[in-house]
């Protein structure tokens, strides 16, 4: 990726036609449904498995409480992937309805890994009907096997989609002539030079998502005093998935930070805000941006430097290395953004280690309520900092859609999109809401169950899986 | 040969999903119209507990032939998002409401909230098609032109594109009503067989006649394709036309055997009329044709390993899917005690 400024065909047209306020609305409307639709695309990716995991647990172990909750949550998981579902519909078209002139040059490259996108989604549709609808027939170890395609393929999707948009950072695979593609090499456009890192980041992503936002619910319940059985292990199983990939997720960001200096240096110049291109970098812990200065934040003297190239000395080349008009908007968003991916990961490792300790010593979780709050806190922690990874990504990557090729000025269409970006903030906030209050009834109709389980009324669905389920905590 | 196969995969996803997903929402169709609550009762009741395991992966065909289409032709695919953004945005948004409607209505126990989704339910299972079908109709009459940046109204607003819109409906409500007769049968409820037996008459023949106003409108519109679906096309055609006669003889002799399988192979004829007809264009009116319309070669064998691996690792899946669904080994926990009704999903095997 030597010369990244060199070969720059658009560099021109760019600014020339440097107007760039009309695509507003569209990339509005684009940040807000994937920023909707990665959420429900995290738990499509990683519940399955969290799930899979205490239907083993349970069927090995003859554990009828993780048995129960992999029941329970698979009932959840099957609202939450058919709003996954319908919202990533709406992303497909909004791919042609928000950036023909995207489709319109690059449809035939980028399509390829969306295409293979399909082929898991189909799978993943499927079994996931089977496993949802087949707990009552299919009982025991066969319930369990068809649930293992939902988990592969979810992996296998997420791999396809993120290798779209770590070739939109990293474009190839592909030759240009006269605008038109005129061959394409889909191997390289799948494994492109971002993939190897983007892809593993946002699956572990995934995997924290879930497992923390799981985890954080029945660490709530804990709070709340419902300290039983139920709910310690309603939270111990995703919590140890997730915390045990914490560390390794902390350790690809940080793989990944090197290759956005080495590969995509304006946007990491955003993060960083290293304005002059030059050796002995500070570092900014928070801190805001204006006018030329940074105000506020911790500043560290050639901290930057030192992580980019492990030495003080290391040049890092800053935003003066481009226009203004190739810069991307907001160096202050950025940076928080990315500041706060990092603190919030810093911020996870803490109760996997305080667990793992508590666990290894007295082979039990913390009482403590400081632990457990942290445990609540981690779920919404996880979600914003994987927010905020996307907005550094995206946001970052201004004014280019395809890094170096095509801006997102001439990718958006001309046609007016604040109607329907309101109608889509309209729906998705009742979606949002309604999704949130149906997931709240069902917990709510599952404690009345529980409770009256406990005071010996039978439950059809725990009943010949157990008769002592409910009451054995 | 390459680009006219991956024409044809582009079709087979698309009839996929025409047959299996629009049966979906043609069955939104037969909610809406199922009256008030204590009548409409049984067959909502039908309607949902036979739609709820399948209609998610019906609706990723959807997803599928959307990728496939811009792959496959890039620059008519940006035509089309083009000239007909509001059609298409109006069918995305039918596509959330009708599937989270769903999703919900499970879970919703209240006769209100129930009443309240069961409406957007069917009020968005009109829409989709409905733009949908504008939206093939407009392509068909050759009214998007191939550089089109701009929403375009006359792209989708030709009478031929809203006969074509009414037509999907049709359609949908049609497959849908004949699935559910076959649906109705296998719980032996007479009365529901009964009641649908005569929606899918009344479908059939709306569907029938709504066929051959939009064929005329087609012949003022665009006078080739419509040569070509009497000329080339006409064996799909006569097969479109006996399979919804036979079908309607079998409704009113009764003759259920191999009714849906009939139903389908007319819908897909259909189809598949349209695709020979328009051969080798992709936007016709336009110089855009199968071999030029934008992407190269790898991507096209690309494509077509695609669907290699969709025939050889999809097509088991869903087999596996039905014949689970036909042993009735698939049961939504969700089912309450007080509505006993087991949920055996339809419209699966049989199909091919
Ligand atoms: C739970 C979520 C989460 C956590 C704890 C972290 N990240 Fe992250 N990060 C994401 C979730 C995420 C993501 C899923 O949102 C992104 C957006 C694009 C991607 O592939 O992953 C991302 C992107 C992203 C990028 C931008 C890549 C690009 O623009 O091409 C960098 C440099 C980092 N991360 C670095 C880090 C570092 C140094 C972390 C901690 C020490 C870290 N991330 C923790
Ligand atoms: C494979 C996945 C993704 C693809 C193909 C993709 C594609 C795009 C495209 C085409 C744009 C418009 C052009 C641009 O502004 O650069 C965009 C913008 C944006 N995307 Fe992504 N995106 C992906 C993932 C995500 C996710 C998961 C988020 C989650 C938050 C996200 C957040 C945004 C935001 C905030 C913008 C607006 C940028 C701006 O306003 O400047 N993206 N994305
Ligand atoms: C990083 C970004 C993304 C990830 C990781 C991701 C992942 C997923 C996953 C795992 C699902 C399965 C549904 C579920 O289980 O909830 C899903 C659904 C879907 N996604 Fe996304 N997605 C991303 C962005 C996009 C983009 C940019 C598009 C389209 C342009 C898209 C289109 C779809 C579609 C059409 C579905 C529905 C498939 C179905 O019906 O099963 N996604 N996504």
């Amino acid at each position: 990726m030597a010369g990244w400024i060199t070969d720059v065909p658009a560099v021109g047209s760019v600014l020339l036609t440097a107007s760039s306020a009309g695509d507003a609305p569209a990339r509005v409307q684009m940040g807000a449904t994937l920023g909707f639709h990665i959420i429900l695309a995290c738990i499509g990716i990683a519940m399955p498995t969290i799930v899979l995991l205490a239907e083993f647990v349970g069927l090995r172990q003859s554990n009828p409480v993780a048995l129960l909750l992999a029941r329970r949550w698979s009932q959840a998981l099957g609202v939450l992937v058919a709003v996954g579902a319908v919202t990533g519909t709406v992303l497909s078209f909004e791919m042609g309805l928000l950036w023909p002139g995207l489709m319109r040059q690059y449809g035939s490259v980028l399509g390829l890994p969306f295409g293979f996108e399909g082929v898991f989604f189909l799978l993943e549709a499927v079994f996931t009907a089977i496993y949802i609808y087949g707990w009552r027939r299919l009982g025991g170890w066969s319930h369990f096997w068809t649930g293992v395609p939902i988990a592969v393929s979810g992996i296998g999707g997420a791999m396809s989609v993120v290798s779209v948009n770590s070739w939109m950072n990293q474009p190839g695979g592909f030759e240009m002539v006269n605008g038109r593609i005129t061959q394409v090499r889909p191997w390289q456009v799948f494994f492109n030079h971002a993939s190897a890192y983007e892809t593993p980041h946002m699956i572990l992503a995934a995997y924290l998502v879930s497992g923390f936002l799981a985890a954080s619910i029945y660490a709530a319940g804990f709070l709340r005093g419902r300290r039983d059985r139920y709910h310690r292990t309603g939270f111990a199983i995703p919590f140890a998935v997730a915390a045990s990939l914490t560390p390794v997720q902390l350790l690809i960001g940080d793989t990944a930070a090197r290759a956005v200096a080495a590969d995509q240096p304006v946007k990491f110049a955003a993060m960083e805000y290293v304005s002059r291109t030059s050796g002995h970098v500070p570092e900014y812990l928070g801190g805001i941006y204006f006018n030329g200065r940074v105000y506020g934040g911790l500043r560290i003297p050639s901290m930057d430097s030192l992580l980019v190239g492990f030495s003080p000395n290391t040049r890092v080349i800053g935003w003066d290395s481009v226009p203004a008009s190739l810069r991307p908007p907001s160096p202050t968003l950025i940076h928080l953004c990315f500041d706060a991916m990092v603190g919030l990961g810093t911020l996870m490792l803490i109760p996997g280690l305080w667990g793992l300790l508590a666990y290894w010593r007295r082979r039990e979780l913390p009482n403590t309520k400081v632990f457990w709050m942290l445990g609540l806190i981690c779920g919404p922690a996880a979600v914003i900092a994987m927010e905020c990874g996307w907005i550094v990504t995206e946001i970052g990557r201004q004014p280019w859609v395809v890094y170096q090729r095509l801006t997102t000025a001439q990718a958006a269409t001309a046609n007016d999109v604040v109607p329907t970006l309101t109608a889509i903030v309209v729906l998705y906030t009742g979606l949002g809401v309604a999704t949130i209050m149906l997931l709240r009834r069902m917990s709510r109709r599952w404690r009345a169950i529980d409770s009256d389980n406990a005071a010996g009324v039978p439950d059809p669905l725990v009943d010949h899986l157990d008769p002592l389920a409910g009451r054995r905590r | 040969m390459i680009p006219a196969l991956v024409g044809s995969v582009l079709l087979a996803v698309l009839t996929l999903y025409v047959t299996f997903g629009g049966a979906d929402f043609g069955a939104g169709f037969w909610n809406l119209v199922a009256g008030g609550d204590t009548r409409g009762e049984r067959p909502r009741r039908l309607i949902e507990d036979s739609i709820t395991p399948v209609w998610e992966s019906n609706h990723v065909w959807l997803v599928f032939a959307l990728v496939l289409f811009w792959t496959a032709y890039p620059d008519a695919f940006a035509a089309v998002a083009s000239a007909d953004a509001v059609p298409l945005w109006l069918a995305a948004i039918g596509v959330v409401l009708r599937g989270a409607a769903f999703a919900f209505s499970k879970e919703t126990h209240r006769l209100s909230l129930r009443r309240a989704l069961g409406a957007i339910f069917a009020l968005s299972s009109l829409m989709t098609p409905f733009f949908m079908g504008c939206v093939v109709g407009g392509i068909a009459s050759g009214a998007v032109s191939a550089n089109a940046t701009r929403s375009h109204s006359a792209s989708w607003t030709g009478a031929t594109s809203i006969f074509c819109g009414f037509l999907f409906v049709g359609a949908c409500a049609y497959l849908a009503a004949v699935y559910l007769v076959h649906e109705a049968t296998r719980r032996q409820d007479s009365g529901l067989q009964i009641y649908f037996i005569h929606r899918a008459q009344l479908a059939g023949i709306a569907t029938g006649a709504l066929s051959l106003v939009t064929l005329g409108e087609l012949r003022g519109a665009n006078g080739q394709l419509f040569d070509r679906l009497i000329g080339r096309a006409l064996p799909l055609v006569v097969l479109a036309g006996a399979c919804g006669l036979i079908v309607l003889a079998k409704l009113t002799n009764r003759g259920l055997r191999g009714l849906r399988f009939v139903a389908w192979l007319g819908v897909t004829a259909v189809v598949w009329g349209w695709g020979v007809a328009q051969y080798p264009t992709v936007l016709p009116g336009t110089n855009l044709i199968l071999s030029n319309a934008g992407a190269p070669t790898a991507t096209l064998d690309t494509l077509l390993v695609l669907a290699v691996l969709v025939l050889v690792v999809v097509t088991p899946a869903f087999s596996f899917l039905f014949w689970l669904q036909g042993r009735q080994l698939l049961s939504s926990e969700e089912s309450e005690p007080t509505t006993p009704l087991p949920n055996r999903p339809f419209h699966r095997e049989g199909s091919p």
